[in-house]
């Protein structure tokens, strides 16, 4: 569905994609996971034939951005990072608006943004103006919007950013969806968590480059231990307790505030913190993840 | 592609007019201010000032003073209504509402979108200016047929302020920077042998007057209003047309750097 080969995209002097390879298959949920200023946005302009690669080739559908842009664009939905709704229109006019830019008859477009004002639950507010809804329904009318094409190919840029825990699983279950009905997504997120619910695949981006590749499962698999135990001392002394354990655990890392460590029981791993002589002030023993991927491969946390 | 710059597709661009005309059919009565603002001022100074002011000369005939201010009205309305839709409400869809941002993901290009606002302007100020001129017939001021030739004219001078004042607006960093339009226009409006004949200026002067490009708009209305029409006048619609396209290639490379980096 998409492919690139030394994909760089530069803004004067600094570089904000360096070079990176990947490609998404038909059908798949792909994400690129990475911490603001990854390169993330800059990658999803690309590819949605929205601004111009430095360098690389980028191919989407088949088709070269720079030459086929309309045509690529013409059969791609994109959830931009901020919702550019149409201010001065209606919630329906939104949808009637946007549709007639992809050249879809008005009845065509008139049948579908009924249809997905109700995929969205906006129903009830299609004659709203923008400016009276919440940042879910914002989300959901962008979401709505991206679809009135019937693309096969839905770019979204961090969908569920600055949404509450509700208003995001709203958007999680509408992206489930719409991979049952077949069409291809891509999302960008900042949050591991979405990562893991939503992606089959996805890319680690860091600095403008891909420094992790594979499934959620794989990349945990590969890159961390099954378990990991995460340490609160009340005063100080992570530094102390890291040397104590190192070399009796897989691997040990101190964070700002705690020290986890990585093995395949975290209950054996409490064991021996406590055997030591330590009175955490709270532990935690949770499974790997793709916040302790993101640690292992970068050496800094994914949310700073 | 000319000049570097990808060129736009009408059949694309007309969604942008589409998208428009949607907002205005909601709220029409602020489209009748473009008809109000030309006949407040023909009511006022062409009627009203008119009677103190008696017969004005112009190419060689004796005109009313309401006459001769009345296409001139025409040309400046045309103006100010491109100038008011491509640098305020253009300056609110680029940079505060970011609508095109939204517009970009679709097949529309910068290019598109800039030929659509600039189309959209046109076809307004070629609307108001049917209006208007309905009006003026009706209070006698059409005097020869080559009259219903102000309605393109008026459409011209539409385009060409069109595309120069979205131009401008891509260089614009905050509404403050929008008052420099006001400061080129109302002199404009004023000085540009609206109000009076050129022969009222001393000799430079009255060339720089000839120069600025509502005089040409002025010159092709009132011509055209009372049938002193020749082939000199093909220069001043060359001036807009010139206007326009050069003022059209550098609003399409702004906007590609503004909205397509």
């Amino acid at each position: 569905m998409v492919s690139a080969r030394g994909l760089t995209k530069r803004f004067g002097s600094s570089e904000a994609v360096a070079g990176i390879d990947f490609s998404i298959r038909r059908g798949e949920v792909f994400g690129f996971l990475g911490p603001n200023g990854a390169g993330k946005t800059s990658t999803m302009r690309m590819i949605a034939c929205m601004s111009p690669a430095s360098e690389g080739t980028l191919r989407v559908r088949g088709l070269d951005p720079s030459r086929d842009g309309p045509t690529i664009r013409a059969g791609l939905g994109v959830v931009p990072q901020q919702d550019t709704l149409d201010m001065e229109l209606t919630v329906l006019d939104n949808l009637l608006v946007y549709g007639r830019y992809f050249d879809l008859s008005r009845r065509v477009v008139r049948e579908r943004a009924e249809r997905l004002l109700d995929f969205a639950q906006l129903s009830e507010r299609a004659g709203s103006r923008v400016d009276d809804l919440s940042g879910g329904m914002r989300r959901r009318l962008t979401i709505a919007r991206a679809l009135i094409s019937s693309p096969e190919l839905v770019i979204l840029d961090e969908p569920t950013t600055g949404l509450d825990p509700q208003a995001r699983h709203l958007v999680w279950e509408r992206l489930y969806r719409l991979r049952q009905e077949g069409v291809t997504l891509i999302v960008t997120t900042h949050y591991m968590d979405e990562a893991e619910q939503l992606c089959d695949r996805l890319v680690v981006m860091d600095k403008g480059t891909i420094v992790g590749e594979g499934s959620p499962r794989e990349l945990v698999d590969k890159h961390v231990s099954r378990e990991v135990l995460e340490v609160r001392l009340g005063e100080g002394g992570h530094e102390r307790l890291a040397g104590d354990v190192r070399g009796r655990v897989e691997r040990v890392e101190v964070l700002a505030d705690r020290v986890c460590c990585y093995g395949d029981n975290g209950d054996e791993m409490l064991a021996l913190v406590h055997g030591l002589g330590y009175q955490p002030e709270n532990t935690l023993v949770r499974r790997g993840s793709l916040e302790d991927v993101f640690l292992r491969l970068t050496g800094r946390s994914l949310v700073e | 592609m000319v000049l570097g710059l990808a060129l736009p597709s009408p059949r694309r661009a007309r969604h942008v007019l589409g998208r428009n005309l949607v907002i205005y059919r909601r709220a029409w009565p602020l489209l009748a201010t473009g008809v109000l603002e030309p006949l407040f001022y023909l009511l006022s100074i062409g009627l009203g000032l008119g009677h103190l002011v008696g017969r004005v000369d112009f190419a060689g005939h004796e005109l009313a003073y309401k006459q001769f201010v009345a296409p001139a009205l025409l040309a400046a309305a045309a103006m100010n209504g491109a100038i008011l839709d491509t640098t305020y409400n253009l300056y609110y869809k680029l940079k505060i509402a970011k609508t095109y941002e939204g517009v970009l993901a679709t097949p529309l290009s910068t290019a598109d979108v800039a030929l659509g606002e600039i189309g959209w302007a046109v076809a307004r100020g070629a609307a108001y200016s049917a209006t208007f001129l309905g009006v003026m017939a009706a209070l006698g001021l059409v005097p020869s047929p080559w009259g219903l030739c102000c309605v393109p004219a008026a459409a011209l001078v539409a385009y060409a302020f069109a595309a120069t004042g979205m131009a401008a607006t891509s260089y614009m960093r905050s509404w403050q920077d929008l008052d420099i339009v006001a400061l080129a226009l109302v002199p404009m409006f004023l000085f540009s042998a609206t109000f009076y004949p050129l022969t009222a200026y001393v000799g430079w002067l009255a060339v720089v007057v000839q120069c600025t490009p509502l005089y040409q708009g002025v010159l092709l209305a009132r011509s055209l209003d009372i049938g002193t029409v020749g082939w000199s006048l093909a220069l001043n619609a060359a001036y807009l047309v010139v206007m326009g396209l050069a003022a059209m290639v550098i609003t399409g490379r702004r906007l590609e750097r503004l909205l397509a980096a």
